[in-house]
């Protein structure tokens, strides 16, 4: 009883490692469970426009950083003339061109594309921003501290405080502090970047981008980011300074985070950036792929093999399910076919002819081989000779249908020359056989047999979505070997059996 | 309803394909153990030093050279069978019933000459007849007298006795006749006539053909149920002792009765089929179950097995 024991943990493992491999590729990797599923990726231009002064040019533009919601799967840059580098590190990445000398209006190219991604977070900071010193004229630094000194009353951490200025600065009738605050020449944006400054809390102006499809001449939208330290952690929220709602991350792009500029020019004048949007549906699987290219995250999978060779295996993979339906069918339904696997091997034909090509071809190279072979079963030949001619007369019969085929205007019969002919030589060979020994009927029998199971692992193997599963989650390998084990030991009737023994239950 | 509740048959304790392969043919078969049983020569002599009779052995041909030799072990008889060692399903069995004068006559009147026969024995040894092609060699053995008590009961060929020996337990029984639509052969998927045997008396319980039910044999329309084995007690004893023999725990023995020297052993087959469950008209599972929860079995000779079953699985 152990060995049962020993085989039934062995099952449940297979299973259960087929399982979890399959659940935990399509968590880690996102591999989607239908062929059909979409992602969206953004493809997002940004413009530079600036006037060269006839002298060496840096241009620096801030470029996005990895954030909650988007994956960038590539940058490039076009524009002719300039040296182009992106420069990671640092506080935000950059793409930096540079030139010699450039005279006159310059047009700069930058293009990424982002996956919209729900498992891509947000950076942590590791480190608060720095507070700044500035001096303010005596009113406007009196008005500033009634304001922070209000908000402070009715506030208990950076985040409410900040909400408490907001309600101030975009309140319907402006106090008159207020007023005289921005009545100078600054914007609601840096007022409350310099009074959160002032109220020893620290602050990052953000440059947004609003993600729409099919925008142009966008702009960033400024944010700020107040930070707050607390449990030893650094959290942070964003504020837009214009409204006191909260700040929807849905569809927002923090494009610049760098604190400082969007664009640092040397060399230029008159800068403009400006930014436009389409929005992609690509095929999950694809945009996937593209994003584990830039992670290395897939190379122990089949996606590490050259493109051609990956098709191999798409129908390699194939192969355990038809196996599976002819297990299937002989110990649960206890169909007869000739030749244990020939089935699956026909199916295969069949995927590359399609099915009534396939069928039609088969049939007719069958029995026309059986005609021909049963004159050969007069010439009481060895048997190794025997089949070896059967198989010449089988390439024969391909050749000569695929040039009828063509002949009469057919392509489609060209595509008999798929057949596995050493296979088709043993079927022909077995069935002739078959025919002396038991007659026409058995021969029908197992044809027909073999047939349906052919048709059947074809339906199976061919089927978009079986497809697609077999190949990516190589796991289910595992589980259609448990599945085989089991019906491996299974000990109960067959369909036809049923139909046989029914006389003895009738009896009663 | 086409097809019957698998929970009825399992109630009736009719054994499935599957069943048989994994938990019959695969535990109690040892796949060593094969080839005596698939080789009817290697049957024949072990059967020879086991004391289980079998038809007279004439001759061997086992080259080509000594095909010409063929004369020599058949002109004295009045009737003899080449077979392959190694065939399947009956084929490749050339039968001589008459001898005159040289001449030599086929069951069904055919004259068939000398030289034929050589060609038919050079055939055998070229492995026209046998799985796969393999070169095998001829076996010669003398004519089975059929017992008289047979005569109706079979069109144009051999009556055997099927006997499923388990563990030397001969379980369950069958008398096979071969019909016009089973072309003489006694394979009852071919067509021939099944009939359950009692294992006490070895009388007819039950008939079947193509797995349907039937009362009279179809081309002598003789009542199958006044079927009755002669030497019953003999037969069952010489299968039971296949066992020792060949160390098969499941195996089929076909048995045959001869005129003159009773029964004897024909053939052995490590596959037996399910067909004689529906020639009892009864599963075989709960007989094999009670073996299998038998203890100190291998303690029993042959005439205490035979006791055992003769009590406990007679149906009359």
């Amino acid at each position: 009883m152990n060995a049962r024991i020993f085989f039934f943990v062995l099952v449940a493992a297979l299973f259960l490692l087929g399982i979890s491999q399959t659940v935990q590729r399509h968590l880690a990797f996102d591999i989607p469970w239908m062929p059909g599923e979409t992602r969206t990726i953004w493809n997002i231009d940004a413009k530079i426009d600036f006037n060269a002064l006839g002298k060496p040019v840096i241009a620096s533009l801030t470029t996005p950083k990895m954030q909650a919601g988007y994956t960038q799967l590539s940058q490039n840059a076009a524009s002719p003339g300039y040296g182009l580098s992106f420069l990671e590190g640092g506080i935000a990445p950059q793409a930096q061109w540079t030139i010699r000398k450039a005279l006159g209006e310059q047009t700069l190219y930058y293009n990424i594309q982002l996956l919209a991604d729900n498992k891509s977070k947000d950076q942590q900071y590791t480190e608060m921003p720095a507070l700044f010193d500035k001096e303010y004229d005596p009113a406007t630094l009196a008005a500033g501290t009634e304001i922070i000194r209000e908000a402070f009353k009715t506030s208990a951490d950076p985040f409410s405080f900040t909400r408490e200025l907001l309600k101030v600065l975009n309140a319907q009738q402006p106090s008159q502090n207020t007023s005289l605050l921005l009545t100078s020449k600054i914007n609601k944006t840096d007022l409350l970047i310099a009074l959160l400054n002032k109220a020893k809390i620290a602050t990052k102006k953000i440059g947004a981008l609003h993600l729409e499809d099919g925008r142009r001449r966008q702009h960033l939208q400024p944010l700020v980011e107040v930070f707050q330290e607390k449990d030893g952690g650094i959290t942070s929220q964003l504020f837009d300074a214009n409204s006191t709602s909260a700040v929807n991350r849905q569809n927002l792009l923090l494009w610049d985070q760098s604190d400082k500029a969007l664009l640092e020019l040397v060399g230029g004048e008159n800068s403009k950036v400006s930014f436009s949007m389409i929005k992609q549906e690509q095929a999950a699987l694809a945009a996937i792929l593209q994003k584990a290219d830039n992670e290395h995250l897939f190379n122990f999978s089949i996606h590490s093999l050259p493109v051609e060779d990956q098709s191999l295996f798409k129908g390699i993979l194939m192969i355990p399910l038809g196996v599976m339906i002819v297990v299937m069918m002989r110990v649960l339904v206890g169909l007869k076919t000739s030749g244990t696997f020939m089935p699956v091997l026909i199916a295969m034909a069949f995927i590359q002819t399609s099915l009534v090509t396939g069928l039609v071809g088969f049939i007719l190279l069958v029995a026309v081989g059986l005609v021909i072979r049963s004159y050969l079963s007069h010439l009481n030949l060895l048997l190794v000779a025997r089949i070896s001619t059967v198989i010449i007369m089988v390439i024969l019969l391909i050749t000569l249908f695929g040039v009828l085929a063509y002949k009469l205007g057919l392509t489609e019969g060209l595509k008999i020359t798929f057949f596995p002919m050493i296979i088709l030589s043993w079927t022909i060979e077995r069935m002739s056989v078959l025919w002396e020994e038991e007659g026409a009927k058995e021969v029908m029998l197992q044809g027909g047999g073999s047939l349906i199971v052919a048709v059947l692992a074809y339906f199976v193997m061919s089927n978009p979505i079986a497809r697609h599963l077999m190949f990516n989650f190589i796991g289910l390998q595992f589980v259609v070997m448990a599945l085989v084990l089991l019906l491996g030991s299974y000990t109960g009737y067959r369909l036809s059996e049923l139909r046989r023994f029914k006389p003895l239950v009738d009896k009663e | 309803m086409y097809f019957c509740n698998p929970f009825k048959l399992k109630r009736k304790g009719i054994m499935g394909m599957n069943q048989r392969n994994s938990g019959y043919i695969g535990r109690y078969n040892p796949r060593k153990l094969y080839p005596l049983v698939d080789n009817k020569l290697k049957t024949k002599i072990i059967a020879r030093n086991a004391k289980v009779t079998t038809p007279a052995l004439l001759g061997v041909i086992s080259i080509q050279a000594e095909v010409q030799n063929v004369e020599s072990f058949i002109k004295e008889t009045t009737g003899f069978v080449i077979k392959p060692a190694k065939g399947s399903g009956g084929k490749g069995i050339l039968v001589i019933t008459k001898i005159e004068n040289g001449r030599y006559f086929k069951a069904n009147g055919e004259e068939e000459s000398l030289p034929e026969i050589k060609r038919h024995v050079t055939d055998i040894l070229a492995g026209l007849f046998s799985l796969g092609g393999s070169a095998d060699v001829a076996v010669v053995e003398a004519l089975i007298q059929f017992d008289n008590a047979f005569d109706g009961f079979s069109f144009e060929g051999v009556p055997d006795v099927r006997v499923i020996v388990f563990k030397g337990f001969p379980v369950m029984a069958m008398m096979r006749l071969s019909t016009a639509a089973s072309d003489g052969k006694a394979n009852l998927h071919q067509g021939a006539v099944g009939v359950g045997l009692d294992i006490a008396t070895g009388k007819a319980l039950h008939a079947v053909q193509f797995d349907r039910p039937i009362e009279y044999h179809p081309d002598t329309n003789k009542e199958l149920k006044t079927l009755e084995v002669p030497k019953w007690e003999r037969l069952i004893y010489l299968a039971a002792s296949c066992y020792e023999m060949t160390g098969m725990g499941y195996l089929g023995t076909d048995m045959v009765l001869d005129r003159y020297l009773g029964p004897m052993l024909l053939e052995l087959n490590a596959r037996p089929g399910l067909a004689i469950q529906i020639a009892n008209g009864q599963g075989i599972l709960p007989r094999l179950k009670l073996i299998e929860s038998l203890q100190n079995t291998e303690r029993m000779d042959a005439e205490a097995r035979v006791a055992f079953c003769q009590k406990h699985f007679s149906q009359s």
